[in-house]
């Protein structure tokens, strides 16, 4: 690539970083409490208690300000990749337009009939086609997001394609490969997993403030209750899902694997750092690397969770630059020289094909073939090889940030619920203060996890194939920097109005309840205990 | 037509009857004017879609700057 203007990269980066950060703030939310709320009205459809209907209707309310909030934000990443990733777009042909299409058909159809009746439809349509409603809203929301999530694992480990060198697109080859894609299908239910974990932190958080406030005192305990148990089952999937994750970057993607363990040297029987401080950088080696400062490791687990053995060799990031031969592993400079003749062998194929000669193109399109999987190191070229190395500093703390608390949540959801069960949750306060101040820790755990899974994967945009460099368009950074700081001021107003919309309706508390009708439930829920 | 107007009545009622609702759909439309209005239209074209006007042109400029190895 002739004349890289680094600073367009960066920005461009930046500011997908950005928007999709913001955008990623909203999405959790719904895609958790949809959930809890169709579990809280499918409640209040079997008993027939009118307080449930009550919890239900406050909750939907908070997820009414979440989506309006939230919805659309999505679309400006859409239009980011038109405008500052030409060329990525172009070369992704139609693996991305199949997802997104049937996402935003979806969507539409989701958003304006079945939130509708959502919404609109108490006391309209029947009891039970309501519930059907609230829970084909949560279904839909989660298949929305399945689709970009899709598109994000091919990225992360492209399958199902075919390159057409004459259009210079990707081709579909197999859409069953890239929707089953064993990335694909760990990075939905991880992230789906991971926006559960978040609502129900943010259900406890709130009914937390209730309790401490000793007000709505039932419809806090009730709420708690279910977002409890939502909140811990999805904590075990979590870790399950997390786990099957660890394991499929190790096998597809082992530089970000090396880098969120700071793993420089590979060894058998690796440990995993469990808590560790990076310290200085040492510059000069090939790659630059960075000490640690502390750490506590747990011996051989690093092996176990990569290879599900023990003793298994697990790369580190001078393995996979510098090549080692007893493991099987190419050197970068390798890759990078047979990345250059894939990069070659596609402009002579067009070359010759353009000047009638067959027969010659026909030799160039094999020698591309054979070397398209390392296609993107071409761009490397008598470049410094750390810039293909992600930020390990960034990887390391991302990922250990979201472990660690990952492990407090769930400890969080078995307290909260075993205190609620033995109905002594309102005399805890230092939990009930504990929830409270979890909830924009389930934030920060969700943003890390989308750190590690894009940061950790730098320089490349599509794995092995293309780099950011490479996919960048050729537009002015200024307009880039422009936008960057439009949207730091658009997004943070919409948040700013999030944040003042939902405190209003949380202070206002859920919709009075007549005394009496609050006092017969007491006793007869006192009755039947 | 009575299927419609049953529709029809189940929205604008739901709309007629929003309190914070009112303040979220004015956000709503406000930001959705701002996203097509102005950035697609003024910040966010199409890099390809603008500059050429084939898909054969396009496909050369891309396979121009992806094989610009010098």
């Amino acid at each position: 690539m002739q004349g890289i203007d680094f600073t367009l990269v960066d920005w461009s980066r930046a500011q997908f970083a950005l928007t999709a950060m913001y955008h990623w703030i909203f999405v959790p939310l719904t895609l958790g409490i949809t959930f809890i709320i169709a579990i809280m009205e499918s409640i209040y459809v079997k008993t027939g208690n009118p307080e449930w209907k009550r919890i239900t209707k406050f909750w939907t309310n908070v997820f009414a300000i979440n989506f309006a909030i939230g919805v659309a934000t999505g679309i400006i990443l859409e239009f980011e990749f038109g405008t500052n990733w030409s060329n990525y777009s172009w070369f992704v042909g139609d693996i991305f337009g199949a997802p997104l299409a049937i996402e935003g058909i979806m969507a539409f159809f989701l958003e304006s009939t079945f939130i509708a009746v959502m919404f609109f439809g108490w006391d309209k349509v029947s009891k039970r086609f309501h519930l059907l409603s609230t829970w084909l809203v949560a279904i839909g929301s989660n298949l929305s997001a399945l689709w970009i999530l899709v598109a994000n694992g091919w990225m992360q480990f492209p399958t199902g394609m075919q390159f057409n060198p004459d259009t210079v697109r990707n081709e579909m080859s197999d859409f069953w490969a890239i929707l089953f894609s064993p990335v694909a299908v760990n990075k939905f239910v991880h992230t789906v997993t991971s926006g559960y974990v978040l609502a129900s932190i943010f259900v406890i958080g709130i009914s937390a403030w209730y309790l401490l406030k000793k007000r709505d005192v039932l419809f806090a305990k009730r709420s708690i209750m279910v977002a409890a148990t939502f909140g811990l089952l999805s904590s075990g999937y979590l870790i399950i899902t997390g786990d099957e994750s660890a394991r499929s970057m190790a096998k597809y993607q082992p530089m970000k694997f090396a880098a969120m363990e700071g793993l420089y040297d590979g060894v058998q029987n690796a440990p995993l750092v469990a808590v560790g401080f990076l310290g200085q950088t040492k510059k000069g080696g090939t790659p630059d690397e960075i000490d640690f400062a502390f750490k506590l490791e747990i011996p051989d687990m690093l092996s176990y969770m990569a290879f599900l053995d023990a003793n298994a060799f697990v790369p580190g990031i001078k393995d996979l630059v510098n090549g080692n031969k007893k493991h099987g592993i190419i050197s970068y400079h390798e890759k990078i020289r047979l990345g250059r003749m894939a990069i070659e062998s596609l402009a002579a194929y067009k070359k010759a094909k353009d000047a009638g000669k067959i027969e010659e193109a026909k030799l160039f399109l094999k020698s591309f073939r054979e070397n398209f999987k390392y296609f993107g190191y071409g761009y490397y070229y008598g470049k410094n090889l750390n810039t293909l190395v992600p930020n390990v500093r960034f990887s390391f703390y991302s990922f250990h940030i979201m472990v660690i608390l990952g492990g407090h949540f769930a400890l969080l959801f078995l307290l909260v619920l075993y205190f609620t069960f033995n109905d002594k949750i309102e005399k805890m306060k230092w939990l009930l203060w504990s929830a409270l101040l979890t909830m924009p820790l389930a934030y920060v755990a969700s943003e890390a996890g989308w750190v590690i899974a894009e940061v950790g994967r730098q320089p490349w945009v599509i794995q092995d194939l293309m780099p950011n460099i490479a996919a960048v368009s050729q537009i002015d950074a200024s307009s880039v920097q422009t936008t960057f700081f439009l949207f730091l001021f658009v997004f943070t107003a919409l948040l700013i109005a999030e944040v003042k919309i939902m405190l209003t309706q949380i202070k206002k508390g859920p919709s009075p309840i007549i005394e009496n009708q609050l006092q017969n439930q007491i006793k007869e829920e006192n009755k039947n205990v | 037509m009575h299927l419609f107007n049953k529709i029809f009545n189940f929205y604008y009622l739901g709309f007629k009857s929003m309190t914070t609702g009112k303040t979220l759909w004015l956000i709503i439309l406000l930001k959705l004017f701002v996203m097509f209005a102005i950035l697609k239209v003024f910040i966010f074209k199409d890099f390809l879609k603008t500059n050429f006007k084939t898909d054969k042109e396009r496909s050369e400029y891309v396979l121009k700057k992806l094989t610009e190895t010098k």
